[in-house]
């Protein structure tokens, strides 16, 4: 059937569209003002209204890595020798601070922001992993009980997580788990298995089980058949669950602060830590705080189209 | 090399006794067709062949020796799945290729075979083609082509054309067919379609119900049906079945459907009382065999034409006679109009007994009736007689059984 737009639809489009556009801004807006701080010079943060033109700095990001000293008011600085990087840090009337043998002292992010690394990508691979073999056994064998099973993988997300706090504090802090990495990637793996095993047993269902028959009855065994047929056919899934995994272990915050205070800190209760000494700079914290929301977004657009058919799956899939 | 033996198979799911004690021997180089209504249990005995699904008792033997504890993948047979079932992310190439790589087998040969099968199957040019840019005749040929690489003992498909238009399905039945008469593996085709069980099968098993009805080849299963499920869902239009009441008049057999009665052969009386059935039977009678005249005969009933449909090559036409219809073949326009009165007779060689009771078939065999009509003058010259007069032709039943 030929659909001919007539100049109403046209209007609703054009309506449409311009809603689509306010409300993007609307979203984007917070993002900008994050991305725009982190390169802004520290007296241009905070003026109102905000500076819309400015020229852009990365001394933030340099002060984001670094550890830094006030200038004594005497105190000799080489200025033409120094690195054109320290010379920034020279203009806002400090230096950076180094070890005795001359070794630049770094700031305590880059750790937490690996920390945060090492735990969102353990974390999720292993809840993906677990949940897509979970997922695979309730989908395609007879499991007793599986309606309860299912209910009670289901169950543990239905407390909301900080309720527990206290109590998991406690367990941590018995078991030695307090600022572990180990910790906090059990706790997400566990937080996000129950997850993964929901949504990964929705796309494995939707896998015609005779793809595994065929390569049963063609000479393999059920092992190499869910690799070599089942996992390249979820990848869809996989991706689609591993970045909702990804990005809730990523985002964690509350039990971040509760059950890490250095080693295995990771960055969502660092960033916040560093308002509260002295006079805070806001573009030390936008900068950390832009760079922090870079790997979710390389992840996802990585995995965009992977995503967009995970999201339609139902409707594109006869 | 490769022949099938079921014995005394059982399977439930749950509750649901879906294949009841069946026992079948597929002969080597056989084709064999499964034929029965839907939910009939085919699907599940092929399965259960195959390794697919675990039977609850019974023994199943390929060349003499039990495979029902093995492993789908170490049964060496082969099964082509209704839906296809072609691997998504691979090309057509890697989807022929993937029987072989399971026995690692060395690359230059998985290349030959590969190109020996797609060519004999016509695919060569789809080779580097996903499925999903295929049309269902390819998929299905590339299904088969998949089965057959490997030279598997035994070829298990599962209504392999189900979902192809009518005009493919034509062209791939006859396109298995060659396949099997090159290949001649051993096969088992499941499929609810007569005219393709009838086309394709050296011996057709009728199921219903997950008991094995009948096992015959097609024209025994057209001509003798074993019982009234058989002679029911065998053959298009249906086959005419009523209960009936036979009875001796003048020396000669007659029964009665309703109203109408026709003649029979005096044979008819001693077969039944050799059978103890005298009562409680039906009769069956399929479109040819009602023999109908424009002129009234001896033996012949009065009754008026209905409903007719033409078919083409012949016309089926509904003859009414109070509440009965009786579906009669006629050649086509041989009954000109609906309305018009006509004259039928039931042909003996045609009708089969049934026991009410058991829906078994009595077995009886009649002969044709002996043709002499002194009345006629100058049918004797007339070679093609029966066109003139009769709806039928002097055609063998069977063959004009399977024009539908
Ligand atoms: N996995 C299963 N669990 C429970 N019941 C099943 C299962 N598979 C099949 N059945 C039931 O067993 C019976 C036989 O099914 P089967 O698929 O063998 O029939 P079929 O003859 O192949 O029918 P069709 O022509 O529709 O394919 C049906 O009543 C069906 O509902
Ligand atoms: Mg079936």
């Amino acid at each position: 059937m030929a659909v001919v737009s007539s100049s109403g639809q046209r209007l609703g489009n054009r309506v449409a569209i311009a809603a689509v556009v306010v409300i993007t801004i609307i979203f984007l807006l917070p993002i900008y003002w994050i991305g725009s701080t982190a390169f802004k010079p520290r007296n241009l943060a905070t003026t109102a209204p905000p500076t819309i033109v400015f020229q852009p700095e990365i001394s933030p990001f340099v002060k984001l890595f670094t550890k830094r000293v006030q200038l004594k008011p005497n105190e000799k600085i080489d200025v033409a020798n120094a690195p054109w990087w320290e010379q920034m840090i020279f203009a806002g009337g400090e230096r950076i601070s180094r070890t005795g043998k001359g070794e630049i002292q770094l700031s305590g992010y880059p750790d937490r922001f690996i920390n945060s690394l090492i735990v969102a990508i353990t974390s999720t691979v292993l809840a993906v992993g677990m949940g897509t073999i979970t997922a695979y056994g309730f989908s395609r064998f007879k499991v007793k009980g599986e309606a309860d099973l299912l209910f009670f993988i289901l169950s543990t997300r239905m407390l909301p997580p900080i309720v527990v706090a206290i109590p998991m504090f406690l367990m941590y802090r018995a078991a030695g788990l307090n600022d572990s990495h180990l910790g906090l990637i059990i706790l997400y793996t566990a937080f996000n298995v129950s997850f993964a095993v929901w949504l990964m047993k929705g796309f494995i269902d939707e896998i015609p089980r005779e793809y595994e028959e065929a390569a049963l009855v063609d000479g393999y065994t059920r092992l190499e058949a869910f690799r070599k047929i089942v996992l390249p056919e979820a990848a869809t899934g996989i991706a689609a669950t591993a970045v909702f995994c990804f990005i809730t272990a990523w985002n964690e915050y509350a039990f971040a602060l509760i059950l890490t205070n250095k080693k295995a800190q990771t960055a969502p209760p660092f960033i916040p830590s560093q308002i509260g000494s002295g006079l805070p700079d806001w573009t030390v914290i936008a900068a950390g705080t832009f760079l922090f929301l870079l790997p979710v977004a390389i992840f996802t657009f990585l995995l965009r189209n992977h995503l967009l058919r995970g999201m339609s799956f139902g409707a594109i899939r006869k | 090399m490769a022949e099938i033996e079921l014995r005394h198979i059982d399977k439930h799911f749950g509750v649901v006794h879906v294949i009841k004690d069946v026992s079948l021997t597929v002969k080597d180089r056989e084709f064999v067709v499964f034929l029965g209504p839907s939910g009939c249990g085919k699907t599940t005995t092929l399965r259960a062949i195959a390794g697919l699904e675990e039977i609850d008792s019974g023994d199943i033997l390929l060349d003499g020796k039990p495979i029902q504890n093995l492993r789908a993948a170490d049964r060496d047979i082969a099964f082509v799945f209704q839906n296809y079932a072609l691997y998504p992310h691979f090309t057509v190439y890697q989807n022929l290729a993937f029987p072989l790589e399971a026995v690692r087998t060395p690359r230059a040969e998985v290349e030959q075979v590969v190109r020996s099968v797609a060519k004999s199957l016509g695919i060569s040019h789809l080779l580097r083609a996903r499925p999903s840019a295929l049309s269902g005749g390819d998929m299905q040929r590339i299904a088969i082509g998949r089965a057959l690489v490997r030279r598997p003992k035994a070829l298990l498909l599962d209504e392999p054309i189900g979902s192809l238009d009518a005009k493919l399905r034509e062209q791939m039945r006859v396109e298995l067919k060659r396949l099997h008469y090159e290949n001649g593996s051993t096969s088992i085709y499941v499929t609810h379609d007569q005219v393709e069980a009838m086309s394709l099968a050296d011996r057709i098993v009728v199921m219903n119900e997950g008991v094995l009805q009948q096992v015959g080849t097609p024209t025994e299963v057209y001509l003798y049906p074993a019982n009234l499920f058989v002679a029911q869902f065998i053959g298009s239009p249906v086959m005419n079945v009523a209960p009936t009441v036979v009875r001796e008049v003048d020396g000669a057999a007659e029964v009665a459907l309703d109203g109408l009665k026709f003649g029979m052969p005096a044979d008819l009386i001693g077969m039944l009382n050799l059978k103890a059935a005298r009562s409680d039977l039906s009769l069956g009678i399929r479109p040819e065999g009602v023999e109908v005249s424009l002129a009234e005969r001896p033996g012949y009933r009065p009754v008026e034409a209905h409903l007719i449909q033409p078919y083409g090559g012949f016309d089926i036409v509904d003859l009414k006679s109070g509440d009965r219809t009786l579906r009669a073949r006629t050649v086509s326009g041989f009954v000109p109009r609906p309305g018009t009165p006509v004259f039928a007779r039931i042909d003996p060689a045609q009708a089969h007994f049934f026991d009410n009771q058991t829906g078994a078939s009595l077995g009886i065999r009649l002969e044709r009736f002996q043709e002499k009509m002194p009345e006629f003058s100058g049918s004797k010259a007339l070679p093609n007689k029966g066109l003139d007069h009769f709806g039928v032709s002097a055609e063998t039943p069977g063959e004009a059984g399977q024009g539908a």
